[in-house]
């Protein structure tokens, strides 16, 4: 990991890293990389790749409409409000 | 040099079901901002989105009626970008297992058929909507749009004009609707489409740099994009530029294209697998059972009307454009005989009514039985082919049936002779000149007596019956 990928990778999650920071998170990321290419190691070959951890599938419900949430319980969280919506910075198209 | 437009298309498609994509939310337009939210489709941490059953069953449907295979093994990513209409900087869609691959749909162009492949089509939820007050320095959001559930249909880059891309869409827009997965409402947002043109010297295989273009909310901005695009990459090939791989923004407005900030385009989306939904397993008897609730299609419905109503490929083709004008017209030729006589009736006076009042057919108040009653009055000559046009619009103002709009306004048909030679006996003795002018040899003074008469009876004297009489009293 060079000091570019992290700052790629800050920039593409909006996080901001102090220089230490990103010095720290190339290091440790690269750990986690050389743990995971263990996995390279293993034959696989006849195993079927794992796309969902828990072995369950096909979980449904039907479409029926149940009532929402309270529109000021939901509106408690948001920093600021207007005429029921969230209000937020200009977004600039 | 000759330059080939080659386009492919991205079109967002809301479902209608009756609730969001993971959530027991409702999903009714128009609702009061932020009433049809729930923590699910929020983005609160720790919920669970749960799979609407029927949004997938949708789903396959679209992609049967449009010829895809549908996935044995499907599920769901995470596509991740920050956007405050997406509130929980994800957003749940697919990647590299959609439910439908390699579909088509053979489309007409100047009665040539063209087959355009579809690439995929992939279910995933809808955002929130901003809503921006130019004078504010602040931008609002309601998400009761945030979970809706939407195919993405991506096409292949088959397309070759504006037209063949606004007819593509025309058709795909149909089916949508004949299969009841969406209402396709592109006012109401519920029909989204983006754009990719490129272009490249007449003969070249290799597709040229292209383009895409966002914001597209009517077929005609669709078109004009296209054209516009595709003339604004010619000149940049013919001044010797290059074409920059870009997202522009269309603003139909002024009618241009606006390349959008570089950094706005910065996309790297890092899909990852959503942890929280189970992939799918699609089983052949559920796709055989969903294929069995598809309804016949437009393409075929129109060629049946030629075959079996022998209707010509114009009337049919208009009449199929919309399955409740094709529900429509067939409960009507099951009552009565005559198919061009009804579809004439339909494309003109009705569909004219529906268009200047702007409403959905389903909503026209005339019934068929009532279409096929006004068609019998005439038939039986009880009225006249032009007072018909006048009950029409009655019936269609009120819902009256037509034989009551008939009594209570007077209108029947004079087919009385007597009662007729005596009123023609009154426009000759009231038109001297006119009569004179006849028997000098001008024959148009026949018409003017015609009219006379018409407007003496309010145009309901029996016209072949005022022909007749008017000669034999003025031969007399």
């Amino acid at each position: 990991m060079t000091l570019n990928d992290i700052e790629y990778l800050a920039e593409t999650a909006k996080f901001e890293l102090t220089p230490e920071e990103k010095q720290y998170f190339a290091r440790s990321i690269d750990e986690v990389l050389k743990f995971a290419d263990k996995l390279a190691e293993l034959n696989t070959e006849g195993v079927e790749p794992t796309i969902y951890l828990l072995g369950i599938k096909n979980v449904f419900r039907e479409d029926t409409v149940q009532s929402s949430m309270d529109r000021d319980l939901l509106l408690k969280n948001a920093s600021d409000v207007e005429a029921g919506c969230y209000r937020v910075p200009k977004v600039v198209e | 040099m000759r330059y080939e437009v080659v386009i492919g298309l991205e079109i967002h498609a809301e479902l209608s079901t009756r609730s969001k994509a993971f959530c027991s939310c409702s999903t009714t337009f128009g609702a009061e901002p932020n009433t049809q939210c729930c923590p699910v489709c929020i983005g609160m941490p720790g919920v669970l989105p749960v799979m609407n059953k029927k949004a997938l069953e949708y789903t396959i449907k679209a992609g049967l009626a449009l010829n895809c295979n549908i996935a044995k093994y499907t599920k769901w990513d995470r596509k991740n970008y920050f956007y405050p209409d997406l509130p929980r900087a994800c957003q749940i869609s697919q990647y590299d297992m959609p439910v439908c691959q390699n579909g088509y749909l053979d489309i007409v162009v100047d009665d040539q058929v063209r087959r355009i492949g579809i690439n995929r089509i992939h279910l995933e939820e809808d955002a929130g909507k901003l809503l921006h007050d130019p004078y504010m320095d602040h931008t609002l959001v309601d998400l009761n749009r945030s979970g809706v559930p939407l195919i993405e249909i991506v096409t292949e880059p088959d397309l070759r004009s504006a037209e063949e891309a606004r007819i593509f869409l025309e058709n795909l827009k149909t089916i949508l609707q004949y299969i009841d997965v969406s209402d396709c409402k592109m006012q109401e947002g519920s029909l989204r489409c983006d754009v990719n043109v490129s272009v490249r010297p007449e003969g070249q295989e290799e597709f040229g740099e292209r383009t895409e273009m966002k914001n597209l909310n009517s077929f005609r901005a669709v078109y004009r994009a296209i054209e516009y695009e595709a003339s604004r990459q010619i000149s940049i090939l013919e001044e010797g530029g290059k074409v920059l791989r870009e997202t522009r923004r269309w603003d139909d407005g002024v009618g241009r294209s606006f390349a959008m900030r570089t950094k706005e385009q910065a996309q790297d989306y890092r899909y990852f697998p959503e942890s929280d939904l189970p992939p799918v397993e699609i089983e052949d008897e559920w796709i055989e059972k969903i294929r069995r609730e598809i309804p016949e299609l437009p393409a075929q419905r129109q060629k049946r009307y030629v075959e079996e109503y022998g209707l010509p490929e114009y009337d049919a083709g208009i009449l199929t454009a919309s399955i409740d004008l094709a529900n429509y017209f067939e409960k009507c030729v099951e009552m009565y005989q005559n198919p061009k006589t009804v579809s004439n009736w339909l494309m003109g006076d009705f569909l004219r009514l529906v268009n200047e009042r702007n409403i959905e057919i389903a909503d026209v108040p005339v019934s068929p039985e009532n279409l096929v009653n006004l068609l019998r009055l005439i038939d039986g000559k009880v009225i006249s082919g032009p007072i018909a046009k006048t009950v029409f619009e009655e019936m269609f103002n009120t819902g009256k049936d037509p034989e009551t709009i008939v009594e209570q306004k007077g209108l029947k048909q004079i087919s009385d002779r007597d009662e007729l030679v005596e009123i023609i006996k009154k426009v000759i003795e009231d038109n001297p000149k006119s009569v004179e002018d006849y028997r000098k040899g001008k024959k148009k003074a026949m018409g003017f007596l015609v009219g006379q008469t018409m407007k003496a009876t309010k145009g309901r004297a029996n016209p072949q019956l005022v022909n007749e009489i008017l000669m034999e009293q003025l031969n007399k």
